[in-house]
């Protein structure tokens, strides 16, 4: 076994049992990422050498036997909408190109503290806008299980990285299935969080009242393990929940027998691929073979969500890219203006791509006088009744299982020309963003050789729940061992 | 609560799309103006469906939370120094952030 | 065709906190000159920053919703005020807009006639964020965002006003009220407290609203008075020629003493307001509220007719009085330790003691002088012991140092010369020594009586009893 395969609980065991060191672990993985990034290109900025610094010092921490946490000497990426202090962050946009933020997120601060080695920033659509990574200002990256094909996105680095070893796990962020899609893409496990559980501050807003941060990871245990590491309140983020964190790796291993398993008939009447859905019907019948009790529920409010998802994400996105203006930091035009206003327009114009350009229009345009009552607010009083729909449906279940996607990943240009038909693809994940609740997209099968997705969707803070029954469908099932094979 | 009309206004025409452009400090050409026109048109129509569904004992989500009074206290905590801050500015003078001339006044 | 105005102030505060409305950086800008030190992520808006709110400025804007008796609205939530301009950072706003901290007000301003009270109604008190400070400098613009982020006050009054005067006594009456809050400063020159005035005229008696102007940039009690005299006429002649009033916002020249406008084609104050998704809801508590309340010290009207009733003072001088509340509390403090007359004490206040305080530029807040040491002063001087000459040397002097008035009073030998043998002696010898001003007064230039007393005053340095001179002086001055 490659070392750059390990999974972090085999990883961490290893470093603590002296069988390796994490300078050889992280060496290991910054091999890999030279060899095989230039096919995927899942990295916008590679720190190697503070990476292997950091491997430094976690080896002498690991060698103290003091202070030594699951996650110390563990190289990792983050998405590049996360703030890292003296390290390039783009944001995958040409506007960000040169801003190097002088503080870090949150979550990277934590993750520094906890001794896990930062390798460097995951590509990304421009401004998290779009699901397959083709909105990326500056690359796109591919899917490793189909190079022609693309990652999911808007996290489509984090995933690509995290399914081909060029990262133990990568830390990405979810508006509207930006982590779920491209894990399911990519094979692997991702975690949307509830949202205020992880910190946001000092990740860079798109939607303030839907962005979770959230870990990508190749197994549910590394998943809880992360997680563990980066939830919790944090003063600096004022959305963020009080609530304590439980210990969720403890959840791991318990039977779900009895535990009411959730189908939504709205899921499930069209649009799904045969080959998805041939897959989520066998990962139904494996719970049922585990003793969990499959019932119909009922999310009326479904075709409402892409609206209200959009709609929302629409205004607060304009709002959140409005203080990109080439006056403080990132690009700034240099091209000859008379006034102030002329550099912000030139600045914006020639830093935001086509997609950022047209959802931020968009968003002005729903918040505007005069239309604000019709669209923004009506959108935020359907979200209320989304939000109830999935309170209700957990009276009723305790874990609902839905696609990630109702496809496969797509080809690399298949789908970019009508943004329509984009928007539409996302069906599966914008519920719960709205509505705030979890949801842990895990492997559950491949259909023409590409992997297939599956989410577990949670009432609000049931991480615990999510990771017991989805661990449980990993110790019945190998799809999330599998690996994709590059030549 | 809820107003009585919040039907859908008509598709976005171009004079729509350039007022937005300008309100957000966007520069677009009239071939992007009208592919935009018709984009959003689409987009806005397909968001129809909201108009139908009865909101009128809803309240906004967004003024409903669980979360409510999140404080800090008024304690002076320093963060970031000046050198820090100019480091990624564009352009400054001495100690100010430096921006061509502003024309009209507030 | 007689026209009334009919004016609306609008008023920003900086409240008095130690950090930001949203971090935690120092709020007080105006304390240092090295522009881009007390800033952040979050106050520069820089991308990733999370805005935190600062519960002292809710705190202290309850107190002011309070004091103008306003209601305190149960649930406050933030909104995003969205527009471009370069001391803006994050490109808009957080302030409030459907659910401010307090709203529907009032406030009792005295009536052009000094007699009669006019309530002025407050629509609303809602909190928002100061922007930075730009400077002009030819083809460019430099920003310094110390300001950036501080927490602002916005009051807006109905427009209830008809006249300068009833402007100036409301802004007078919120500044005062501000200082005894302390919650802000009441510096107008430098921007701590800003006024904005809503005008419009229509006819005697109409009760309908015209087209309103908006005057910005007033930065003292004067030029709001000025720029509203000026735009009141202004419109008034508009209409009498059959002009309109276009609505726009307006600056005021004071060098050339007019209004001009400011604003070139309008964007039609698009400002797409919707709530700030990462501030969740403030709920104040009513309990909360009765807290409050009864922090609320005793205001500048309530001081006032109480000063009226214990004092005996009249209403004008105890409302000269109560406008700073330190110098209302200095002259109780020396009220009790006195035993002068309340109006010699009232007198010494509003004369000698407030002018060596405004010619020294001292912070009221900071008056060098004790009560005790004040009231000391007065009872030498109302016991005689010294003269008013004395007492107003002794008075410097205490400004200057603040020693001991009696200590003063036997270094410089001040104690006041009353006996009459005495002075009748110096009187003698100013009259023997000018034989023709002598004269001079005595054919009919009763003014030279003043000189007399100034030459014996000279004469005893000072210190002569002026009543028992006057006396002396007359006596023997008279044409025998």
């Amino acid at each position: 076994m490659e070392l750059y395969n390990l999974s972090v609980r085999k990883a961490h065991e290893m470093l603590v049992n002296k069988e390796i060191s994490s300078v050889e672990l992280t060496s290991a993985v910054l091999a890999n990422i030279r060899r095989v990034d230039p096919k995927i290109r899942a990295y916008l900025t590679i720190t190697e050498e503070q990476a292997l610094e950091q491997a430094r010092l976690a080896d002498i921490r690991l060698n103290s036997n003091e202070n030594i946490t699951p996650l110390t000497g563990i190289p990792y990426a983050v998405k590049d909408c996360l703030s890292t202090r003296g390290i390039r962050t783009t944001c995958g946009s040409k506007i960000l190109d040169g801003y190097i933020p002088q503080f870090s997120a949150s979550v990277v601060d934590s993750l520094d503290k906890s001794g896990a080695v930062l390798l460097g920033k995951h590509n990304m659509d421009e401004f998290g806008m779009g699901s397959s990574c083709e909105n990326s200002a500056f690359f796109n990256t591919r899917n490793p299980w189909d190079l022609d094909r693309v990652p999911g996105g808007s996290s489509g680095g984090s995933a690509a990285s995290v399914s081909t070893g060029l990262s133990l796990f990568a830390i990405g962020e979810d508006t509207g299935g930006s982590i779920r899609m491209p894990a399911g893409f990519c094979n692997i496990v991702g975690l949307k969080p509830t949202y205020g559980r992880v910190s946001r501050f000092g990740h860079i807003a798109l939607v303030s009242s839907f962005d979770c941060v959230g870990p990508l990871t190749q197994d549910v245990f590394d998943c809880a393990t992360v997680l563990q590491t980066i939830a919790g309140k944090d003063p600096k983020d004022g959305t963020s929940l009080p609530d304590s964190v439980p210990s969720y790796t403890s959840s791991l291993g318990k039977a779900v027998k009895g535990l009411r398993l959730g189908i939504p008939e709205e899921y499930f009447q069209e649009g799904m691929d045969a080959g998805v859905e041939k897959a989520i019907q066998e990962a139904i019948h494996v719970y049922e073979k585990l003793g969990m009790q499959i019932c119909n529920v009922s999310l009326p409010h479904t075709q409402a969500a892409l609206p209200v998802y959009y709609l929302i994400l629409f205004a607060e996105a304009s709002a959140n890219l409005a203080r990109f203006d080439g006056t403080r930091f990132g690009y700034s035009s240099s091209q000859n203006v008379e006034s102030v206003i002329d550099l912000i327009i030139q600045s914006r114009q020639e830093g935001f791509g086509e997609e950022v350009k047209r959802r931020i229009m968009l968003g002005a345009y729903v918040l505007s006088a005069g239309y604000y009552d019709a669209y923004y607010l009506k959108a935020q009083k359907v979200r209320s009744l989304i939000r109830d729909d999935f309170k209700s449906t957990f009276e009723n279940c305790d874990v609902i299982l839905a696609p990630t996607c109702p496809s496969t990943a797509f080809k690399i240009g298949e789908k970019k020309q009508d943004p329509l038909t984009m928007y539409l693809s996302d069906i599966y994940v914008v519920a719960t963003n709205p509505a705030g609740v979890p949801a842990l997209s895990l492997p559950c099968g491949f259909s023409d050789g590409l992997p297939v997705g599956m989410q577990l969707i949670g009432n609000h803070l049931t991480e615990e729940l999510l990771f017991q029954v989805g661990y449980a469908y990993q110790a019945e099932t190998k799809w999330h061992k599998m690996r994709p094979t590059l030549n | 609560m809820d107003i009585s009309n919040d039907k859908f206004p008509p598709a976005i025409d171009i004079n729509t799309v350039h007022y937005i452009a300008n309100l957000i400090r966007l520069k677009i050409n009239a071939e992007e103006a009208k592919v935009f026109s018709q984009q959003f048109s689409q987009i806005i129509e397909y968001f129809q469906i909201l108009a139908d569904i009865d909101t009128s004992e809803v309240r906004p989500a967004n003024e409903n939370w669980y979360l409510n009074n999140i404080f800090r206290d008024d304690v002076i905590h320093p963060s970031m120094s000046r050198d820090e801050f100019l480091k990624n500015t564009p352009n400054h003078e001495g100690n100010f952030v430096k921006v061509p001339r502003v024309f009209d006044d507030r | 065709m007689r026209y009334e105005p009919v004016i609306g102030l609008e008023i920003h505060a900086e409240l008095k906190t130690q950090t930001k409305m949203f971090c935690g950086c120092n709020a007080d800008h105006s304390s240092t000159t090295e522009p881009n030190t007390f800033i952040c992520p979050i106050c520069t808006g820089l991308p990733g920053a999370m805005p935190v709110l600062n519960k002292k400025a809710i705190e202290q804007s309850i107190l002011v919703g309070l004091a103008l008796n306003c209601y305190i609205n149960e649930i406050n939530i933030f909104a995003r005020k969205n527009y471009f301009y370069p001391d803006l950072p994050k490109g808009y706003q957080i302030s409030q807009y459907d659910l401010p901290v307090a709203s529907n007000g009032w406030l009792t301003i005295l009536e052009e006639n000094l007699v009669t009270n006019q309530r002025v109604r407050i629509r609303r008190v809602h909190l928002e964020e100061d922007t930075a400070k730009l400077t002009h400098q030819g083809n460019f613009a430099l920003i310094d965002f110390n300001r950036a982020g501080v927490p602002l006050l916005e009051i807006v009054s109905e427009p209830d006003m008809h006249t300068v005067e009833a402007i100036l006594s409301y802004a007078n009456k919120i500044r005062s009220i501000l200082r005894y809050l302390e919650v802000n400063s009441g510096d107008m020159e430098k921007g701590i407290l800003r006024f904005e005035a809503n005008i419009s005229v229509r006819p005697l008696g109409s009760q309908e609203l015209n087209t309103r102007t908006e005057i910005k940039n007033l930065n003292s009690f004067r030029s709001m008075a000025q720029a509203t005299y000026y735009e009141i006429d202004r419109q008034i002649n508009l209409y009498e020629n059959g002009d309109t009033v276009t609505q726009e916002t307006l600056g005021w020249n004071e060098l050339i003493g007019k209004t001009y406008s400011q604003r070139g084609k309008e964007e039609a104050h698009d400002y797409r307001y919707f709530t700030e998704p990462d501030i969740p809801p403030v709920h104040i508590e009513r309990g909360w509220v009765k807290t409050f309340s009864s922090q609320i010290p005793e205001l500048p009207d309530a001081k006032s007719h109480r000063f009226v009733d214990q004092y005996g003072l009249s209403l004008e001088e105890a409302r000269y009085l109560t406008s700073e509340k330190e110098i209302a509390d200095f002259f109780e403090k020396t009220v009790s330790l006195s035993t002068s007359p309340v109006k010699i004490i009232y007198n010494w206040i509003i004369g000698d003691f407030t002018r060596q305080i405004n010619e020294r530029k001292i912070d009221y807040q900071m008056i060098p002088v004790t009560p005790e040491n004040f009231a000391q002063l007065l009872d030498l001087f109302t016991s005689k012991v010294i003269n008013d000459f004395s007492a107003k040397e002794i008075l410097v002097e205490i400004f200057n140092s603040n020693k001991n008035a009696h200590d003063i009073v036997s270094e410089k030998g001040l104690l006041q010369i009353s006996d009459e043998d005495f002075l009748a002696g110096i009187i003698e010898k100013v009259i023997e020594e000018n034989p023709e001003t002598v004269k001079q007064y005595q054919t009919g230039k009763e003014t030279l009586f003043q000189w007399f007393m100034g030459q014996v005053s000279k004469e005893t340095k000072g210190k002569s009893d002026p009543q028992v001179v006057r006396r002396i002086l007359t006596k023997k001055l008279r044409v025998q």
